[in-house]
């Protein structure tokens, strides 16, 4: 049998995979602190995890505006996600209020990666 | 010389055996250095407030005793001082509440600092105020006002510690001003000397939520491993007078110190990196460099400062009537299908014996639920297993206490008129609080800090 990858042009994985993540809240507002465990993934996320991906990944919960703010230096970005929270802290119905929980949600996201270069 | 900056707490509800190791560490180093308590957050200071109108000696940090009573007499004893938001609704109220403990401790004349001036609730509706970015809730009429207290910058407190202080009572501080304020005073920082105030308000950025920055709200097993998190060690931020900062924590003590820990706090609760807004500074992180100078050591530089906003955010708090709670689990052979059922049953029942104002949600926990929209849209797109082990939670919201629990009641109900093996129900109340939050005139804020005197304040109340 041939090797797999004879036929595999890419594959995705979760985010989980590639990076790690924080969340904070301010109100209704939530921040998702994101960062590629090795800078060589860091161009994967930058063009994979966008705002308006981030945005449709929270829609379900009202999320109405996406910014992303890109921190090279970090092999990072900061996420802001607004209207988000359902209420946030002392409005929310759901468990979780802060929503600590939900930068799980971000790192569920499939991620794309391209096959290596053929020799 | 170097000044450490110990974490005793990062929230109400944290370990209070904490700051044990924190302070071994301060007094074996005998170094000039400060305790930092952060005990307080927008949800704690509605709690604070509500306690107060219930019984007017409450108001302050529930658990006090039990986090200063461990260290307080050694830090008297060897010049640390303490610093602590452990005010909140009532810091007159805490300040008697620590010259208890410090009589206790053998040290009666300690000089007790008050701050005061966040409390505005009284002036709220003849201030400029102006809506913060985020916020898009209108503020309340008199009568729902709970609470308005604005963030204070550093200031007052170190007007404190030149008055001698050596505990410091503060209500609602800017989080990272707890940490700021020492280091003003012992550098003697000019105020408009804005990297290094930057420098100093992101060591307590990174020092404020105690264990955050040490490998607690990060261990992710197999992917970010952290060794010894049932006793890990707070963080202690070195200084020096040029603003350059390294994280550590206490030798022995469980926890890590990485570049990974250090840049996950350092963008927490973030939004812009390049404004960050803090009472005293403007901070520009978008030049920020992270890197481990030597075990469970990380030096982060880089920051930069800005003149401080012209306007300070205050949080209003404000009655939001009840909510209510209440579970049940399924489990085994099509546990789902019956969990589905209940929520169903209660849908229908809800639909006929609760008013049409009432606020619910259906969560079914161990198939969605803290992901999930409050109409459910997870729970019905995600393919479950249909045998797993599954608890129904219903929450309500409603003004009148006695309609939440009548809703509440009908999942208590499912116990006997529900489906087959439904069990373990638990039903919880509580008053809410609502919180919005504003921005007032910096020109409208009157902080000061006084020396607590029994006699002088005998007959102050705040409320």
């Amino acid at each position: 049998m041939p090797p797999v990858t004879e036929f595999v042009t890419s594959t995705s994985v979760p985010l989980h995979r590639l990076a790690h993540a924080r969340a904070g809240d301010k109100g209704d507002r939530l921040n998702l602190a994101l960062f590629a465990y090795t800078e060589r993934d860091y161009p994967l996320l930058v063009e994979q995890v966008t705002e308006s991906r981030v945005l449709a990944l929270f829609a379900h919960r009202g999320a109405s505006r996406v910014r992303r703010y890109l921190m090279p230096g970090l092999a990072g970005m900061n996420l802001v996600i607004d209207d988000v929270l359902q209420g946030g802290v002392n409005g929310a119905l759901n468990l979780d209020g802060h929503g600590k929980t939900l930068s799980f949600l971000l790192l569920g996201m499939e991620i794309v990666i391209p096959a290596p270069p053929e020799n | 010389m170097t000044f450490l900056l110990g974490s005793g707490a990062g929230f109400s509800g944290d370990r209070t055996d904490a700051a044990i190791p924190v302070v071994a560490e301060l007094v074996r180093r005998g170094q000039p250095c400060a305790l930092l308590f952060e005990t307080l957050g927008e949800r704690t200071l509605a709690a604070a407030h509500r306690a107060m109108r219930d019984d007017p000696a409450k108001g302050y940090e529930p658990l006090l005793d039990e986090l200063l009573s461990p260290v307080l007499g050694d830090c008297l004893a060897h010049g640390v001082r303490v610093l602590g938001n452990f005010g909140a609704a009532n810091p007159l109220g805490a300040c008697r509440r620590v010259r208890s403990l410090a009589k206790a401790a053998g040290r009666e004349a300690t000089r007790i600092g008050l701050v005061e001036g966040d409390d505005i609730r009284d002036r709220l509706a003849g201030l400029d105020l102006q809506r913060w970015e985020a916020e898009n809730r209108e503020l309340p009429g008199a009568e729902a006002l709970i609470s308005a207290n604005v963030y204070l910058g550093a200031a007052p407190l170190v007007q404190a510690l030149a008055q001698g202080a050596e505990v410091v009572v503060t209500g609602r501080v800017a989080d990272p001003a707890l940490f700021l304020a020492p280091l003003v005073h012992h550098f003697g920082w000019a105020w408009d000397d804005w990297d290094r105030l930057a420098a100093g308000m992101m060591a307590g950025h990174l020092g404020e939520c105690g264990a955050q920055v040490t490998g607690g709200y990060f261990a992710d097993p197999g992917f970010k491993d952290v060794p010894g998190l049932a006793t890990v060690g707070y963080p202690i931020i070195e200084v020096e007078e040029d603003g350059s900062l390294v994280v550590t924590k206490p030798p022995g003590t469980g926890g890590q110190v990485t570049q990974r820990t250090v840049k996950e706090q350092l963008l927490y609760e973030v939004h812009d990196p390049a404004n960050y807004l803090t009472p005293d500074v403007v901070v520009d992180l978008s030049q920020v460099v992270v890197r481990e100078v030597g075990p469970d050591r990380v030096a982060v530089s880089g920051i930069r400062g800005k003149p401080a906003p012209e306007r300070l955010k205050t949080t209003v708090c404000y009655e939001g009537g009840w909510q209510g709670e209440a579970e049940i689990s399924y489990a085994g052979p099509n546990a789902l299908a019956r969990a589905r059922l209940a929520a169903e049953i209660l849908r229908e029942r809800l639909g006929f014996r609760a008013p049409p104002e009432l606020r619910s949600r259906l969560d079914l926990i161990g198939h969605a639920s803290v992901f999930d929209s409050d109409g459910g849209d997870l729970q019905m797109q995600r393919q479950p297993s249909e045998s797993g082990d599954y608890r129904l939670r219903l929450a309500v919201e409603h003004p009148e206490r006695h309609r939440v629990e009548r809703a509440t009641q009908e999942l208590l109900a499912l116990y006997c008129a529900g489906p087959a093996g439904g069990g373990g129900v638990r039903r919880h109340f509580q008053r809410r609080v609502c919180t919005a939050s504003y921005l007032v005139k910096r020109s409208d804020v009157v902080a000061c800090a006084t020396l607590f005197d029994e006699r002088s304040h005998a007959h102050a109340t705040s409320h």
